[in-house]
């Protein structure tokens, strides 16, 4: 198995400085975001990554410069040993792009209204001026919905069934690589169940690759192969799922663990996380997570701790043994 | 299930049924829901979308939207009926007698008004106390939230606090007229998990001091099972399950909550299928005829198809399933 996604020193830096007539009255300076910071991974060919971790962590901001829809302030992205954002030769990029594709968390805001489902789901073929005569009456079917629907209209599915619709237009072009952002958690539990089993069944059907961005601790146990554990915007942990979930090696996997509620969890009494996650514009000197963290010493405070392996885990923290 | 109204109860709900007129039919997102809430004690519910969790609630309080009305039933709170107070009566029970704390908590505050003053204006409007009083209680009511530094955060706005903490000034804002029932629709569904486990522990914490009542509705089984004493299952307006949370949730009766369960990812499942319910909640409009989650259950026989449909006491008082008597015995 070869690494079909490689993401080096990935950074994306927004800025969200305030206009300049403002900053000139009021004697601010520029603002900037650390949205990703020098994440590196690899996703090897038909294996589910999943990354994780809380609001602002910058998992969102990974995912959409995969598929480029943001380009990296800095950093490598390669699909199958090229560069996207770096490649000279265009043929070779387009061909490559098509292999990209994209689930979206809302499968209300993510479908045009006044399509039909036929042309939905055919345009990322028809739009690079392929044929697409009975593609989206076949993939209706492979994703558990009738051929009749395809001259229906969104508004005429369920959540549920939009969201297969979503996964169906993805998989027109023939992607290798699939980015699912929150692809369930717009769904309830039985309809989230039938999706998940939907991408599992398709993934071994295609052979495809999911980069799989979840917040949900249980989705991501039961979907991945791999883990990137997030936190404002850094790779904190990363390791292979049952290695992650049988010892988590950083104090913030740790404690996302313990606060995720458990189902056999009755009357559990855990002290609940200290703090909150702190503002990204000004994120904390040395490691980001050392006011929450319970185990923090001075060096902490100081240095910024480098990944590094632990058994099967990569590691980004001073303490962790 | 005892059909007079339990002298211990905070909240009596008897055969709720709430209408929503419409030109092709009337529907029931309520359909004949009983439950009590005892001082002290949480209760969860919950549903899948749609299956009038929320309404439930709303109804509680007496916030339903036109054209939704209370069709039939009895609402009674610390044993006076509620349920049919004028729209001014109402408002004194609302806030003084019941809180409620919203899913988003960005939209229950006003973003106008500091959050002192509408902490200062709700009690005012419901406790005899004089204005100084009043301030000093809301900075005690968003000590007792944990809001670092509350007498200096008095004056701050509402989009000046973060998510969690704004969800916090909610809870305080739901408790300082002391209510002896606190409705909680999604408290955490739009926070993150450090700040939900937060939330939930002030919550039960804030519950166990008080004595004060909680109705507790989520989708997360997962919240349920930590924060909850009771629970109530909820299928397309009806109650499909009640009982206490280790039993529902271990050993479910009502084939619906069977499928909800095994349709969770579990820690322990690793890659295995999920288990499915095959289908979807029917609409309000298109409910089958008698147990209305026949058309999706595994275990569907001739009865099921037939009215009346089971309910809560008819079938023993744990599950409204023809066939759970025998397995919960």
């Amino acid at each position: 198995m070869s690494a079909l996604v490689a993401v080096k020193n990935l950074t994306r830096i927004f800025d969200v400085s305030k206009p300049w007539l403002n900053r000139l009255l009021e004697g601010k300076p520029k603002a900037f975001l650390h949205a990703v910071s020098d994440v590196s991974f690899e996703i090897e060919e038909r294996s589910v990554y999943a990354l994780v971790g809380e609001s602002g962590s910058g998992k969102s901001t990974i995912g959409k410069m995969v598929v480029r829809l943001l380009a990296p302030s800095d950093g490598v992205i390669e699909i199958e040993g090229v560069d996207l954002f770096r490649e000279a030769d265009r043929d070779r990029v387009e061909k490559i792009r098509t292999d990209i594709q994209m689930v979206f968390q809302d499968p209300y805001a993510s479908l045009n209204p006044r399509w039909r489902v036929r042309d939905i789901i055919a345009e990322p073929v028809t739009a690079r001026g392929g044929k697409a005569d009975g593609l989206a009456e076949r993939l209706l079917e492979q994703v558990g919905l009738a051929a009749s629907d395809a001259s229906k209209y969104p508004h005429e599915f369920s959540g549920g069934q939009r969201q297969r619709i979503c996964v169906a237009r993805a998989l027109a072009s023939e992607p290798k690589l699939i980015v699912c952002d929150e692809p369930t958690s717009a769904l309830d539990v039985s309809v989230q169940a039938q999706v998940l089993n939907l991408m599992s069944d398709l993934k071994e059907e295609f052979g495809l690759t999911y980069l799989f961005i979840s917040h949900d601790l249980t989705v991501v146990e039961h979907m991945a192969d791999r883990i990137g554990v997030l936190y404002l915007g850094r790779l904190v942990e990363e390791a292979p799922r049952d290695a992650l979930f049988e010892s988590p090696k950083h104090p913030y996997t740790q404690m996302l663990f313990a606060a995720a509620p458990k189902l056999d969890g009755f009357g559990r009494e855990v002290a609940p996380p200290k703090g909150e996650i702190p503002d990204p514009i000004n994120p904390p000197n040395g490691c980001a997570y050392h006011p929450r963290c319970p185990f923090a010493i001075d060096r902490c405070t100081q240095e910024r701790p480098e990944m590094r392996q632990l058994g099967q885990n990569r590691v980004a923290c001073h303490v962790a043994e | 299930m005892a059909e007079s109204v339990l002298p211990e109860s905070v909240l009596s709900v008897r055969d709720l049924v709430v209408e929503i007129p419409t030109r092709h039919a009337v529907l029931r997102p309520v359909d004949k829901v009983s439950f009590d809430i005892a001082a002290g004690e949480i209760l969860g519910v919950v549903g899948e979308s749609g299956a009038g969790k929320s309404m439930t609630g709303n109804a509680v309080i007496g916030l339903l939207d036109r054209p939704a009305h209370i069709a039939s039933g009895e609402i009674w709170l610390n044993g006076q009926r509620v349920d049919n107070l004028r729209r001014d009566q109402i408002r004194s029970v609302r806030g003084k007698e019941i809180g409620m704390v919203f899913q988003d908590p960005l939209t229950s505050l006003n973003p106008l008004l500091p959050i002192g003053e509408q902490l200062t204006e709700t009690i005012l409007e419901h406790l005899p106390v004089s204005k100084q009083e009043a301030e000093d209680r809301a900075v005690a009511a968003l000590e007792e939230v944990g809001i670092p530094a509350a007498a200096a955060r008095i004056n701050s706005y509402p989009h000046e606090f973060s998510g969690g903490m704004r969800q916090r000034v909610v809870i305080a804002l739901a408790l300082c007229a002391e209510p002896s029932l606190v409705i909680a629709d999604e408290p955490t569904t739009a926070l993150d998990v450090s700040v939900q486990a937060q939330i939930i522990a002030l919550l039960k914490q804030l519950c166990r001091e008080r004595g004060t009542a909680v109705m507790l509705v989520t989708h997360d089984m997962g919240v349920i099972a930590e924060a909850v004493d009771r629970v109530a299952v909820m299928y397309a307006g009806r109650l499909a399950e009640l009982g206490p949370v280790r039993e529902v949730l271990t050993r479910p009766a009502h084939p619906y909550t069977r499928g909800l369960m095994a349709s969770t990812p579990l820690a322990s499942k690793g890659h295995k299928r999920l288990n499915q319910i095959p289908g979807a909640m029917p609409p309000l409009a298109r409910l089958p005829k008698g147990c209305a989650f026949h058309p999706r259950c595994p275990e569907v026989q001739d009865r099921c198809l037939g009215d009346p449909g089971p309910t809560l006491a008819g079938c023993g008082g744990r599950a409204a399933c023809w066939f759970a008597a025998e397995e919960v015995a």
